[in-house]
């Protein structure tokens, strides 16, 4: 028989809607809960494990596979082994849609895990959405992804926003014999540290702190020598650099110091918190001083932090200090979601939706994490840390003030290499 | 703005582009001689930086010493590439399958970098990496001077090769007609393959200034090989000397913009004065044919 263009449209329209009802269905019984004895929980995650997020999604991704080695340990989750099934998104927004719709739809995984950084966390949790999914994250706490209208998405991390402020305060709090006169604010084109920037500068402008350079460079700058030299000409007292990575840093390091110039106090938003990383790169002796905001380091005093910094030792070696927090932020992922899972008995997500949202305080090794209605974990607490010593092992807490755990701040910053 | 401010862009658009400048080279010799569009050229500097520290970390070798192991082992593996994958290739599709194969090489240096050295940055290091001489207010990294005069020297000797030697006749007949070449007795295959691995070789000093100023990993490359591919669009596909000045005009035409105006112009300057050239000259700066029939 001769198909007309018309059958093919009929078998066409047909195809398609057998195919929605297909994945309907298999999206509606992957997140029934009822899985069958002995039969695993997929978990699926898309990781930047190439591109310009590669780094920090490698560390993500060991701190998602620790989670689940120490759950699999102790019998799994409701008594199912986890499986993770990570795809790879090269770092594209574009790309990590894609992941998130195939782990739903063609694997079937009966949970997600968020992605790294934030630019990547918007289009994640929006394709998650669409199925139902919870998206439970540690690297998307741009407003950018709460201002979004999305009722799935959690961030067990500080709420970028509000990063720098410990930092902030703490130099307008110094007398005004020894308080900086000068700051530059330079930022990279991203969504994670931008918003960071109006919020330190509002309170060090208050301070009288005058503000001698504020520029935007676009995400994907190969050479920073230019900015930074600007910087370096406009001579300020503080350096506020909106970073997230590590090159980018070590980059506008190494640029200050062959300017022969060295800010009192140097702060980053990211890349000095990659530990190791990061002291390859610039060198243990540049490290000396460098600041950066994050809600958690190697050495904090949280047992269940302790435990986890051990094992992780343990696996890929180090020291405390070394340890990148983008391990502790994936690690509690998993720690809020196996605490939602218990909760509700199952891996229906939409129940673990409302369980988040219900206010309750889960603990994990960043501390606790208590989501507001919008997914943000207001409660959670900026920290500043910074680099002391010249030998690249200690990395300790000096924010906030008054926090048992804080030490003396090292300032002005000694000169780069000395 | 400052005059300071000022002269140290312009330092750094010089410094800065001439390396770019380098490693743009290799890429339109490539093309000029063998009509095939190389995108893994942007790896291939990664994996000239990362010889650079193997040769550092694992037997504590200078980098610019390194140079004399690291620019014939890039050479080397210039001729391995284009034995095995491009000196296949043939007929009309050639320069397009060249896009296809060339990305398939990168990948697989790619996964193999990822799998070596894992994805965490790293940066060359030694004592000049940081260090700096100040003329007047104006600071000079050890690093980028040394940058710019090996990149000189290389351009030079470059120069010398193509127009003082019967290899560079050889190349130059090559660039201009390769049937013509092939007809007074030049072997174009032989010419190809060593251009392709001369256009690898420089790598190695490019991504060794490159590694030394940068942290980078693996993923680096996408970044590199697209400024890379714009550069030689402007200066002309196969021009050698267009490459040059577009390289150096590119860093200095950001750099410029940066300061006077601001970063987050930089790149789009770049670009602005790339769609202005193409829509006078879609050929660039020194077109394919002006360059083969000079």
């Amino acid at each position: 028989m001769k198909l007309s263009r018309k059958h093919f449209r009929v078998l066409g329209v047909a195809s398609v809607a057998g195919a929605m009802s297909l994945t309907m269905v298999t999206a509606s019984g992957a997140s029934s809960g009822g899985l069958a004895a002995g039969a695993k929980v997929n978990i699926g995650i898309s990781l930047s494990l190439s591109g310009d997020f590669s780094a920090d999604g490698l560390a993500f991704q060991q701190g998602y596979k620790l989670w689940a080695s120490d759950v699999n340990k102790t019998g799994g989750l409701l008594g199912h082994q986890v499986n993770l099934v990570i795809k790879s998104d090269a770092s594209s927004p574009t790309q990590v849609v894609t992941n998130y719709q195939a782990l739903i739809s063609s694997d079937h995984v009966n949970l997600t895990f968020g992605p790294f950084s934030s630019l990547l966390t918007l289009p994640a949790a929006k394709a998650v959405s669409r199925y139902g999914y919870a998206m439970v994250e540690g690297a998307g706490g741009a407003p950018s992804v709460f201002q979004a209208g999305l009722h799935n998405v959690f961030d067990v991390a500080l709420p970028v926003a509000n990063s720098l402020v410990p930092f902030a305060n703490w130099v307008s709090s110094l007398p005004a014999a020894s308080r900086p006169k000068s700051v530059a604010y330079v930022t990279s084109n991203d969504p994670f540290t931008q918003p960071q920037i109006p919020v330190a500068q509002a309170i060090m402008s208050k301070a009288g702190i005058k503000t001698v350079y504020n520029h935007v460079f676009p995400a994907e700058v190969t050479d920073f020598t230019p900015i930074a030299d600007a910087v370096a000409a406009a001579k300020p007292d503080v350096v506020i650099l909106g970073s997230t990575d590590v090159p980018t840093v070590s980059a506008f390091m190494q640029a200050f110091e062959q300017s022969g110039f060295s800010p009192k106090a140097f702060i980053a938003t990211a890349g000095p918190d990659q530990g190791a990383t990061f002291i390859k790169a610039v060198g243990a002796a540049n490290a000396d001083g460098v600041m950066v905001p994050n809600s958690w380091y190697g050495l904090a005093a949280n047992p269940t932090s302790k435990k986890m910094v051990a094992e992780y030792i343990k696996l890929y070696g180090g020291t405390p200090a070394g340890v990148n927090g983008d391990v502790a932020e994936a690690y509690a992922v998993g720690q809020v979601v196996a605490a939602a899972v218990k909760a509700t008995g199952g891996f229906v997500n939409s129940k673990i939706i409302s369980y988040l949202h219900s206010g309750v305080s889960i603990p994990t090794v960043l501390g606790g994490a208590q989501f507001n209605s919008l997914g943000e974990n207001p409660k959670m607490t900026a920290y500043t840390f910074q680099w002391q010593g010249t030998k690249g092992t200690s990395f300790v807490q000096v924010n906030p003030l008054g926090d048992p755990n804080t030490v003396k701040i090292v300032y002005p910053k000694p000169v780069w290499g000395k | 703005m400052n005059s300071t401010a000022l002269l140290s862009a312009a330092k750094d658009g010089i410094l800065t582009g001439s390396v770019y400048a380098l490693m743009a080279t290799g890429l339109t010799l490539i093309f000029g001689v063998m009509d095939i569009i190389n995108v893994a050229q942007g790896i291939l500097v990664i994996l000239g930086a990362y010889l650079s520290y193997a040769l550092q970390v694992h037997w504590h070798i200078d980098l610019f010493i390194g140079l004399l192991i690291t620019i014939p082992a890039m050479f080397v593996v210039g001729i391995v590439i284009e034995r095995l994958f491009l000196g296949r290739l043939k007929g009309p599709e050639k320069t397009a399958m060249s896009i296809l194969v060339t990305y398939a090489v990168s990948l697989l240096i790619e996964g193999a970098l990822n799998m070596i050295f894992s994805v965490n940055d790293v940066q060359l290091q030694g004592w000049y990496v940081n260090r700096a001489f100040a003329i007047g207010s104006v600071h000079f990294g050890y690093i980028y001077v040394a940058g710019f005069v090996l990149a000189v020297g290389l351009l030079s000797s470059l120069y010398f090769m193509l127009y003082r030697t019967r290899f560079g006749v050889s190349v130059r007949a090559s660039l201009a007609d390769q049937t013509s070449a092939a007809l007074v007795g030049i072997d174009v295959k032989r010419v190809s393959t060593i251009c392709f691995g001369i256009g690898v070789a420089v790598t190695a000093a490019g991504g060794m200034i490159y590694g030394a100023t940068n942290s980078f990993n693996a993923s680096t490359s996408y970044d590199l090989i697209s400024r890379l591919l714009t550069i030689i669009v402007l200066g002309g596909m196969g021009s050698l000397g267009g490459a040059m000045l577009a390289g150096v005009g590119m860093v200095f035409i950001g750099d410029m913009v940066g300061v006077i105006w601001s970063p987050i112009w930089s790149s789009m300057s770049y670009f602005v004065v790339l769609a202005v050239v193409l829509l006078f000259r879609p050929q660039g700066l020194f077109g394919k044919q002006a360059v083969r029939v000079a």
